[in-house]
């Protein structure tokens, strides 16, 4: 098998930090089943352990708890209800409806109404298992689809817009046009690790948490807020994830809440690991969206107007589904120029789980509705979908303005797919699989392109600052500390490597530790991509003021301008002399150098007005594109994917195999969105039944290609981002979509020219088969 | 009963002794919070994801001339040891009686004389390919690529990818999207080698010993008998007692229903119902024997079943769950009896010394309902063996290809004479019923017929109006009934006779595609 990735091609000198292909700083600890991940923290003495009591019905008033009966059971040691809550009853990230407990109502099933802390685990899950038989609620009604919300106008934030230009009158005049209605699921973060906090009492009426989160100050405010203490008795820590994906965004919080409330009130220690199924059935995951369109386009695929309506399907309270709204408007563009648009989306408040952050956090879901779109004028017009694509991208120097009014000034949408469309045999093989199909009665191939455009930075601009500590110790080993939580993603690597690069030391001098709410104070969340940016920009600060301190007691004692000495390889030098970054450390702790450092950074540049949905939100874009074959099989819409290549931009990588690592997670994680992962709510009662993975399908081995090339654009950011390289995390989830458009593409070789397939997301087999039925009349057997 | 007081296995280089655990404390609880080993994972505590692989070794059983028997076993042979991944979050405690057990920690000792920060070769070609990101799931691949790379080393042989891929079915890794596992899987074999050292292992079983094990935990009993008739006594005395064999389904009772199951008598300690014969006509296959093991023997005779194989749950779950296990439990989607009433297999139950023989097909009365009596337990299942003229397919149809509870799964058999007429046919589903069941009026159609597309067409008829499915989260009531139809023209695709050619496999079929 060969490397994807050519780290030779992205490196600068030989002795350089970043740009280098280095495994993960925890690698080693991974394999070797050493990596503490919050629940192998050693316990201390006394620890209790916390299940939860769900709510058994969707909407109903609450009236009663036999809390008494959950007592009586052998090891409970304490019942807790809202009303224990010393604090607020809420965990809400943005608005304050959000109840750790469920007082008076119960909005979903699955929701918290009551912990049960006993002396061991087993016991509380068998107690809190009870919940049914220990609580009496009044059944209301309940509302499940995010259509019927729409139409009792149950909404979650009132409806946003977002116009440009003309689009009713356009579309008037526009020489085609289609209307249609689309639907794409939500999905499962389905992070290995599930939610847990751990919570230890402190002397003076806080507590320390260890949790499992990408948003350790947020956990902090959520527990200080539900204890009624100041931020500053609570301290919250993570050394690492085992996967967030934006789970642990906001919804880590009413685990830590819970934890800390109990730790307080029974002044022992206490742990919540949810249980998988109960993971599903508490937790909210990614939106799922539904769509009406209409887009008038010229002869050649031009899209002249587009007209959209986005649906989202919040569940039951606000959470990040205002942010993640937003997002979507802004992203319904993806790569294409629409001259004459209008966006409207609503959130619909259903008696589900609460939707929250996904990697891409909306993004994805407004640029699949644009992808469909194209992918339909494409097959009205019987064009090839990567022609039409082409025809409709952004320009470099005119009609280069997004709908929300910012300049693209780093287009390389065009070079990307050119150069992806030539490595990948694109062409040649649109005619093999034209003449597969043509001989293939049962067996139907299809191929299709997925282009993306990302924005990079937080929507809400306030949110885009970052701070780090670095830390050089007498013997000149090194630890960094920043307020970005390592998920898996490499960014406790990536930062170590800005260090390491910036003091002219080899990586392994320098240690990365736990994201800490006693060190950084005020980090915003590990998301939106921004980790390494962010992070890193501000541990360079922190480094670059202690080289600087260095260069310039260097220069004091051995001669020489500061600015000629130079740290490079552990070594210095300086006017003619040349020692050990250990020695000129050791040398400037005795002159009383200060030899640590905060550092600080906040995005330039970017500005977003919520009124008028304008602004300049993203610093900069990131780019790729997908090709993707699959085959089908028109008795039972069976598939798979034959062949995948990827294309992707990451500006001037930092860690190449990293990046290469978040692509090809990032496409996978996105086929299996739009393909087997579906969720499935009973329709009458309300519950989630794809609430574990035996019911909820993630992609395994098997559904990766063997031939699946995954390769880094060369390119660099022409923003000053941190030496030159683009964020990563989120971009990837477009991709997965050229899977999907690939499986239209292969059910209108099932119809015959014209055909125009029905197929929403995910397209399971029966989703697949219920789309070769729309385009194709039973066929007599050939 | 000949007993002993305490459950005896091996692990982390000593005799493990347990005398007071619940009979359901799972392996994955006893490891984190007993023995303080981290580096396990719970992922789903339902044997659906992998991160809490571990590996199970037990002596080989020898046979009469003493040597090793491999031939009928799909689990990895190091030695005299027989090694098989294995799931600790469903596995029960008492269970490990006998065996040794390895986890991720024990890699060390993989490398013992070498320095502290030495990786096995499994665990170093996955730092060096990038193969963990978050981490967690990590150490449960190592496990399943440790059994993978001890079986190629022991028979100096490389896997394949869609091998590596098969091997890792049932471990689920969210974030590197497995290209770096697989390569991961090929590099290892390329370093220095460094095998499990079995000799230790093999001397504290041997030390440990054969007897059987009655365990008193303080809620319910346990009783795990070595000998066939001892098992069959002690069915028939302990008639309550829950008949414990691969945990594969149990375990979720245990684990996510929080169900108490009361006394268990387990059935997976008796070696004379692991046996594997040809005989009579009959492919005999005792009740405890592995799935893994018992579709190994199925494919040997009818490798038109490797599909099934492959595809039927993952590999820790068919190195634990058993076909008889598979079979009594009588799960409407289960993918075995569709396959065996295919086959027109036969069930040997027995109670105490009695014996008696049923058509499989007659087995199940209604939902999670069959022919078992109190004090019978399922002690074999006979499969005629091949004829000539047969054609059998097994399809699976679920939203993965791996480990995936199916929507519907069709065990498709006909017999047909030297003239080209079908004188047999057996049409079983899984997923249309409340019980796995035939489809007689269709086969009534075929039997006699020439295939042609004219009897396709009146068997599709009536295979739709035999069924009326459920709709569930697996697939709608329409899907199923379109489907169903369609996999019987699948199979007459494939074997249809006269002026049109059969078409191969990999024309009408996407797993067959996969295994060029």
């Amino acid at each position: 098998m060969n490397k994807h990735f050519e780290p030779s091609e992205l490196v600068g000198t030989p002795v350089a930090q970043v740009g280098i292909s280095r495994p993960h700083e925890s690698a080693h600890l991974h394999v070797s089943g050493r990596a503490y991940y919050t629940d192998d923290i050693p316990e201390s003495e006394g620890t209790l352990h916390v299940a939860l009591g769900l709510s058994p019905i969707p909407h109903g008033r609450l009236k009663s708890i036999d809390i008494e009966a959950l007592r009586a059971i052998p090891g409970v040691v304490a019942v807790l209800t809202a009303a224990d809550i010393p604090g607020v009853n809420d965990c809400g990230p943005v608005v304050h409806d959000d109840p750790i407990f469920a007082k008076d109502t119960v909005q979903y099933v699955g929701q918290p109404v009551f912990a049960v802390v006993a002396t061991n685990r087993l016991i509380a899950r068998r107690a809190a298992a009870k919940a049914s038989k220990v609580l009496d609620i009044e059944p209301l009604e309940a509302v499940l689809d995010p259509r019927e919300a729409v139409s009792r106008q149950s909404f979650i934030l009132p409806p946003m817009h977002l116009t440009r230009g003309n689009p009713a009158e356009a579309m008037a005049t526009a020489e085609h046009r289609l209307k249609g209605t689309l639907s794409l699921g939500g999905q499962e973060q389905f992070y290995l690790e599930g939610q847990i906090a751990y919570a230890t009492p402190a002397d003076d009426g806080g507590v320390k948490i260890q949790c499992s989160t990408q948003h350790p100050s947020e956990m902090q405010l959520m527990a200080s807020h539900a204890l009624g203490v100041p931020a500053n008795r609570v301290h919250v820590e993570c050394r690492r994830m085992g996967g967030g994906f934006g789970g642990k965004e906001s919804q880590s919080g009413l685990h830590v809440c819970v934890v800390a409330m109990a730790a307080a009130k029974l002044n022992r220690p206490v742990k919540l690991r949810l249980d998988r199924d109960d993971d599903f059935m508490i937790t909210g995951r990614r939106h799922g969206f539904e769509y009406d369109y209409e887009v008038g386009f010229d002869a050649t695929g031009l899209i002249i107007a587009a007209d959209l309506t986005m649906i989202s399907n919040c569940g039951f309270s606000t959470d990040l589904s205002g942010p993640v709204m937003t997002r979507a408007i802004c992203h319904f563009d993806n790569a294409y120029w629409l001259p004459n648009v209008a966006i409207r989306g609503y959130t619909a408040k259903t008696n589900t789980q609460s939707n929250t952050a996904f990697r891409g956090f909306g993004g994805p879901q407004g640029a699949f509705a644009i992808e469909a779109i194209l992918d339909r004028v494409a097959g009205a017009l019987n064009l090839d979908p990567v022609t039409v694509r082409h025809t409709n991208f952004y320009g470099r120097r005119q009609n280069n303005v997004t709908p929300y009014g910012q300049v693209i000034v780093d287009n390389v949408i065009h070079e990307l797919t050119g150069e992806l469309l030539r490595t990948s045999g694109y062409w040649a093989r649109r005619e093999a699989i034209e003449r597969f199909n043509a001989s293939s009665p049962v067996l139907k191939k299809g191929i299709n392109i997925g282009p993306c455009k990302f924005g990079i930075s937080f929507n809400l601009t306030h949110l885009n600052q970052a701070g780090a500590l670095v830390h050089v110790y007498t013997d000149g080993s090194i630890i960094v500390n920043h307020g970005g939580t390592e998920m898996g993603q490499g960014l406790n690597t990536k930062v170590a490597q800005v260090v390491a690069e910036e003091l002219g030391v080899r990586f392994e001098r320098v240690r990365s530790t736990a994201t800490d709410t006693q060190k950084i104070a005020n980090t915003s969340a590990t998301a939106a991509s921004t980790g390494a940016d962010l992070n890193g920009k501000a541990a360079q600060d922190a480094a670059r003021q202690i080289r600087r301190r260095l260069e310039a007691f260097a220069s004091q004692i051995y001669g020489g301008e500061p600015e000629d000495v130079v740290l490079s390889g552990g070594r210095v030098q300086v006017n003619g002399t040349n020692l050990s970054f250990e020695e000129l450390v050791a040398k400037a702790y005795v002159s009383r150098i200060q030899l640590w450092s905060d550092g600080f950074y906040a995005t330039p540049e970017i500005h977003w007005d919520r009124e008028t949905m304008s602004g300049n939100p993203f610093y900069y874009y990131a780019y790729g594109a997908a090709i993707s074959e699959v085959m089908i099989d028109t008795l039972t819409g069976e598939w798979r994917l034959v062949r995948a290549d990827v294309l992707h931009d990451a500006g001037r990588s930092l860690n190449p195999a990293l990046d290469v690592g978040q692509v090809e997670g990032g496409f996978v994680q996105s086929m299996g969105w739009v393909t087997s992962e579906e969720l499935v709510w009973h329709p009458k009662n309300g519950k989630l039944l794809t609430h574990a993975p035996s019911t909820y399908k993630i992609p395994t081995a098997n559904d990766v290609p063997a031939e699946f090339t995954t390769r880094l654009f060369k390119n660099e950011n022409v923003k000053d981002s941190i030496f030159k390289s683009k964020a990563v995390g989120e971009p990837p989830m477009l991709l997965g979509f050229s899977v999907w458009l690939a499986v239209r593409d292969a059910v209108r070789a099932a119809g015959g020219p014209g055909s125009d397939p029905v197929l929403d997301a995910p397209c399971t087999p029966e989703a697949i088969l219920m789309a070769v039925q729309s385009v194709k009349k039973p066929a007599a057997v050939a | 009963m000949q007993a002993r007081a305490p459950i005896r296995f091996y692990h982390d280089g000593r005799i493990v002794e347990i005398a007071d655990a619940e009979p359901t404390a799972t392996v994955l609880d006893w490891l984190r919070e007993t023995a303080r080993k981290k580096g396990t994972k719970e992922g789903c505590a339902e044997g659906d994801c992998g991160a809490c692989t571990v590996l199970v070794a037990e002596m080989a059983p020898v046979s009469a001339g003493g040597l090793p028997t491999p031939d009928d076993t799909n689990a990895v042979r190091i030695g005299r040891l027989s090694v098989r991944p294995m799931n600790a979050c469903i596995k029960f405690l008492p269970t490990l009686d006998g065996c040794a057990l390895l986890t991720v920690e024990d890699l060390r000792q993989a490398t013992e004389g070498d320095d502290d920060d030495a990786l096995h070769p499994v665990q170093q070609a996955m730092v060096e390919c990038h193969g963990s990101q978050c981490g967690f799931c990590t150490p449960g691949f190592v496990m399943t690529l440790t059994a993978t790379y001890e079986k190629h080393c022991e028979a100096g042989t490389h896997p394949t990818r869609a091998e590596l891929s098969d091997d890792l079915a049932g471990n689920l890794c969210r974030c590197t999207g497995y290209r770096p596992i697989l390569e991961a899987g090929q590099l290892m074999f390329d370093l220095p080698r460094k095998r499990i050292d079995t000799g230790r292992i093999e001397r504290a079983l041997l030390q440990i010993g054969e007897a059987s094990a009655r365990y008193e935990g303080s809620q319910a009993r346990y009783w795990a008998p070595r000998t066939l008739a001892e098992f069959a006594e002690l069915r028939e005395a302990e008639p309550k007692a829950r008949l414990l064999a691969g945990a594969t389904d149990i375990g979720l009772w245990v684990n996510k229903q929080m169900r108490d199951i009361g006394d268990v008598l387990y059935i997976g300690a008796v070696d004379e119902l692991k046996v594997i014969e040809r005989s009579n006509g009959y492919l005999r296959i005792g009740a405890a024997t592995p799935l893994e093991d018992a579709f190994k023997a199925l494919v040997a005779h009818w490798p038109t079943l490797s599909e099934v194989h492959t595809r039927f749950a993952s590999p820790p779950v068919r190195h634990a769950g058993t076909i008889g296990g598979n079979v009594a439990n009588g799960s409407p989607i289960g993918d075995g009896p569709p396959t065996l009433m295919a086959l027109g297999a036969e069930l040997i139950l027995r109670k105490n010394k009695e014996q008696r023989r049923i058509p499989l097909d007659r087995f199940y009365l209604d939902y999670m309902k069959n022919e078992m009596r109190e004090g019978e337990f399922l002690e074999r299942i006979d499969v005629p063996l091949p004829a000539a003229g047969q054609e059998v397919r097994v399809y699976k149809v679920s939203k993965r290809y791996d480990s995936d509870i199916s929507a519907l799964c069709a065990g498709l058999m006909i017999e047909r004479s030297a003239d080209g007429a079908i004188t047999q046919a057996r049409f079983a589903f899984g997923g249309m019923a409340a019980t796995v069941k035939r489809a007689s009026e269709a086969e009534a159609v075929v039997v006699g017929s020439d295939w042609s597309e004219a009897v396709l067409q009146e068997a599709k008829a009536a295979l739709v109006s035999a069924f009326t499915p459920m709709t569930d989260l697996r697939a709608s009531s329409n899907y199923r009934t379109l489907v169903v139809a369609n996999l019987l023209e699948r199979f007459w695709l494939e074997t249809r006779s006269g002026t049109l050619p059969a078409l191969a496999p990999d024309q009408t079929s996407i797993y067959a595609t996969m295994r060029q």
